[in-house]
């Protein structure tokens, strides 16, 4: 077995334990309070009698103690099913399944938005720390990091989609176009352009400010001195050593901002009436049902372990200094 | 505080968080009456009514009393927040870095635990269960930041337990509970602190969000909850949810710029 192949499945193995207190923690906590989904979709029918009311705790097993529900979940997770959602009435696995690749999309174009232009803007500003150029760029993304997503995509869709109509103001596709193959591709990507970008923009601040600071950083070090001294161009200084060395905890930081922006999809998705996982969890909240947000809660965990992993192997790609058996 | 006052726009960051403090403060004597309450005719146009210097909503009611309203809740649930994420990051890593052995290695399980869940997803599931009281919302953003304090402080209990004063404190023969509180705990708040800005602005977006997805306590006025009721009307009338917004801007804003004013002075790092 090769050292990196072994360092992923050390890695796998050591996020069990962090898992299952996850999922008991959020169990626990969802089955604390009274009312459930069956409450809440009796409601949403208009009210039914005791008998039907019983009836569907039985076939959901809310009849049982909270203990013995634990105990059944586990058993069922183990086995890598994730329930049945009582709102939907459909299995949560499917329901997954059919919503996570819009978020995946959403989220994957965002970070690459976010990081290519956050990195190149943050060079930019980082080239001359204190000059006109680096006061503007931080300045902005200061303001750009402290504005709230929903808002800024509600203020982006008064722009663009409702003053000068460019773009669509929500969902995912056109409905019944009839698109198929290339064209349904671009209708997507159309409608998710304001999505991408309001998710994108409050990140694109937060990379800018790292590489900035990290370039700022670099211009003490001595390798610097060294480069200067070796009779190396400037641009090539820039690029090849400071930037390369304050890209790094970049990569990183890649790692770390996956859980949050999962959490900040909710409310994009929610403003542009896009149908992911982040309003499956608006959703699962409104239907009370508990199954249903256990497995979204369980199934962005997991996103998020596989995301640092990533993020781990692409490092030690990028900086000679993570050998094997380094972490 | 000496590197709060050689910056500018910390200090008009500082300025504009006072006046907003003073503003949350004195919110039922600056705009008496309930700000829910219908005050005049609907939809007047901003800067057009004196009595209505921000205009209406599309039920009547003043934007400017919704907003003055408004502050006392984004203040509050963002000091409280940093209150309890602070305390519980503080107890927790502060133990995790003494205890060490098997008392650590669970209790950095559970901080890693809520690293990998998204902040926000938890606090929809507690609103969701423990209701959109001021304590359940508070509770609830808590619990996505609190690992950050509990990270740093264990980070600077075990640089700080192999130093030499704490070695000199226990050859004296103190208590490790005093050498814990008196000798570590000073020396280790002072990083973990510099976290507050970031997390009461965090706290206060947070907030806006789950207010502005109506899980908020709706006879609460909030920003996040202006800014959704004047969803409705973005084609008419924009500037319902573009105000409310500008304000939780400019609020954020300046607690990050004291923030990195405060962070400089309590790291003692250079500003840079």
């Amino acid at each position: 077995m090769t050292p990196a192949l072994r360092r992923i499945l050390g890695r796998l193995i050591g996020s069990i334990p962090v898992l299952l207190i996850v999922v008991i923690g959020v169990f626990l906590l969802l089955n604390s309070a009274g009312g459930d989904a069956v409450d809440a979709y009796l409601a949403s029918i208009g009210g039914g009698d005791a008998g039907l009311a019983a009836k569907l705790r039985a076939e959901h097993g809310l009849d049982q103690s909270i203990w013995r529900r634990l105990i059944f979940t586990l058993g069922r997770l183990a086995q890598g099913d994730l329930g049945w959602s009582v709102a939907l009435n459909r299995p949560i696995a499917a329901v997954i399944a059919e919503r996570l690749p819009n978020t995946l999309w959403l989220m994957g174009s965002a970070t690459a938005l976010s990081f290519l232009a956050g990195s190149a803007l943050g060079i930019l500003a980082g080239r001359r720390p204190g000059s006109a150029v680096d006061r503007l760029l931080s300045g902005g993304s200061l303001l750009l990091y402290s504005i709230p997503g929903f808002w800024l995509g509600l203020v982006l869709s008064v722009i663009f989609a409702v003053q000068l109509r460019w773009l669509p103001v929500s969902g995912i596709e056109t409905i019944a176009s009839g698109k198929t193959g290339m064209d349904r591709a671009l209708d997507i990507a159309w409608h998710l352009v304001l999505p991408v970008s309001t998710l994108g923009m409050i990140y694109l601040a937060l990379f800018l400010r790292v590489m900035r600071s990290g370039m700022a950083e670099a211009w003490s070090q001595d390798y610097i001195l060294a480069a200067r001294a070796r009779g190396l161009s400037e641009s090539r200084i820039v690029l090849n050593h400071a930037a390369r060395n304050a890209l790094l905890p970049l990569i990183t930081l890649l790692g770390l901002q996956a859980a949050s922006m999962l959490g900040g999809s909710v409310v994009v998705e929610s403003v542009f009436g896009v149908p992911g996982f982040g309003r499956l969890a608006q959703e699962a909240v409104a239907g009370r049902d508990t199954p249903l947000l256990l497995g979204v809660i369980l199934v962005s965990a997991v996103l998020v372990i596989l995301t640092n992993l990533l993020v781990d192997l692409a490092y030690g790609v990028i900086d000679p200094r993570v050998g094997r058996g380094g972490t | 505080m000496a590197g709060l006052l050689k910056r500018p726009e910390a200090l008009a960051g500082g300025a504009v968080l006072l006046a907003l403090a003073l503003i949350a403060l004195a919110a039922p004597l600056l705009s008496p009456g309930d700000p829910l309450a219908i005050a005049g005719k609907p939809l007047i146009l901003p800067l057009t009514d004196a009595a209505h210097p921000l205009g209406t909503d599309r039920l009547g009611r003043d934007l400017l009393a919704g907003l003055i309203h408004g502050a006392r809740t984004s203040m509050t649930v963002g000091l409280l927040v940093a209150v309890v994420a602070l305390s519980a990051g503080m107890i927790v890593g502060t133990v995790a870095g003494l205890a060490g052995g098997w008392t650590e290695a669970v209790l950095m399980r559970l901080v890693e635990a809520f690293q990998i869940v998204p902040g926000f997803l938890l606090a929809l599931a507690l609103v969701s269960v423990a209701g959109p009281s001021l304590a359940g919302v508070v509770l609830a953003i808590a619990l996505g930041a609190w690992t950050g304090p509990a990270r740093l402080a264990r980070s600077r209990v075990l640089a700080l337990r192999e130093s030499e004063f704490v070695a000199a404190a226990r050859v004296l023969g103190l208590h490790p509970a005093e050498i814990a509180f008196r000798q570590i705990m000073p020396l280790a708040l002072p990083p973990v602190l510099s976290l507050t800005a970031i997390i009461v602005a965090g706290a206060i977006l947070t907030e806006a969000a789950l207010s502005f997805l109506g899980l908020g306590n709706p006879n609460v006025v909030t920003w996040g909850g202006m800014i959704a009721e004047g969803r409705n009307q973005l084609r008419s009338a924009a500037w319902l949810s573009i105000i409310p917004g500008l304000a939780l801007v400019i609020t954020v804003v300046s607690t990050y710029l004291v923030g990195e004013a405060l962070t400089d002075s309590l790291t003692e790092r250079r500003p840079r």
